[in-house]
């Protein structure tokens, strides 16, 4: 898999909410295209991340 | 006071030759009327973007002076209506509208309906990424959004990076560690001028890697 450009280990087939969540990231925060679509918020726990995939996750820093 | 068409010439007048027709055509929406918001829509009024929306639900209190546009005049207004105010007595010929809504994942494509290009400026990490998710579900929206612009650090961390197709980034990316450190007008504003060329430069047909 790859993340934000950088290869990325996928042990075991999770949910993109989990693999966001395992990695730090605050799901209420982030904005994610996976093969090049942003995934619908709704879909976070229903979609299962495959080895193929190519993600790219933005998180946003408050402050404005 | 009545405007002729000369003072329209006239306030534009040292803006790139060539370009105009697109800026007093163009149209941007400003969400959240803050330090980035308020800074954004008054540099797009003064080239002459002739549309914006503005849209905030908040009101003017004295912790935003430190870097928002506005002063002691407009203590408890509408973010909306004191910004209006403003941008009104810049540039009279630019034609905004308001919304005073907060925004939420079911209204948020219905408000920015009819504008390609989202300035997004809130404050909270959440609510940026309940309009950004919103707009990108939709489609047919190019949105500049900012994470990170907080303290004193260099001015020079700070970027505009295109990370989706449709979704351009300004900011110092720095993790959330960070949050919580204060903000303050001259990192604010370099970061809303980021923001403010980059939406500019969307509107001329100009990308970003």
């Amino acid at each position: 898999m790859t993340v934000n450009g950088q290869p990325a280990a996928l042990r075991e087939a999770v949910s993109l909410g989990e693999f966001l969540r395992d990695h730090g990231y605050d799901t209420q925060r982030v904005a994610v295209e996976r093969n090049g679509s942003i995934v619908p918020r709704k879909d976070y726990e229903t979609q299962t991340l495959s080895d193929a995939d190519r993600l790219e996750i933005v998180c946003f820093v408050g402050g404005g | 006071m009545n405007y002729d068409a000369s003072w329209e010439r006239a306030i534009t007048a040292r803006n790139i030759p060539g370009i105009q027709n697109k800026l007093t055509s163009g149209r941007i929406a400003v969400a959240g009327l803050g330090g980035l918001g308020s800074n954004v829509a008054v540099m797009l009024a003064r080239i002459g973007v002739g549309n914006l929306l503005l849209v905030d639900f908040d009101r003017v209190e004295l912790s935003n002076l430190n870097r928002q546009y506005y002063d002691t005049t407009h203590l408890g207004q509408l973010k909306t209506d004191a910004l209006k105010s403003q941008l009104d007595k810049i540039n009279p010929f630019v034609r905004t509208e308001t919304r005073a809504v907060k925004i939420t994942p079911d209204n948020a494509a219905d408000v920015f309906r009819g504008w390609p290009i989202v300035c997004e400026a809130f404050d909270r990490a959440e609510y940026k990424a309940i309009l950004v998710n919103a707009l990108l579900e939709q489609g047919g929206t190019r949105i500049v959004a900012v994470s990170g612009l907080a303290g004193y650090d260099s001015s020079n961390a700070i970027q505009t990076r295109r990370v989706f197709d449709n979704l351009y980034v300004c900011g110092d990316f720095k993790p959330p560690p960070r949050e919580g450190i204060g903000l303050m007008a001259p990192r604010v504003s370099v970061c809303a001028g980021h923001q403010a060329n980059m939406a500019v430069r969307l509107l001329l047909g100009i990308g970003e890697a």
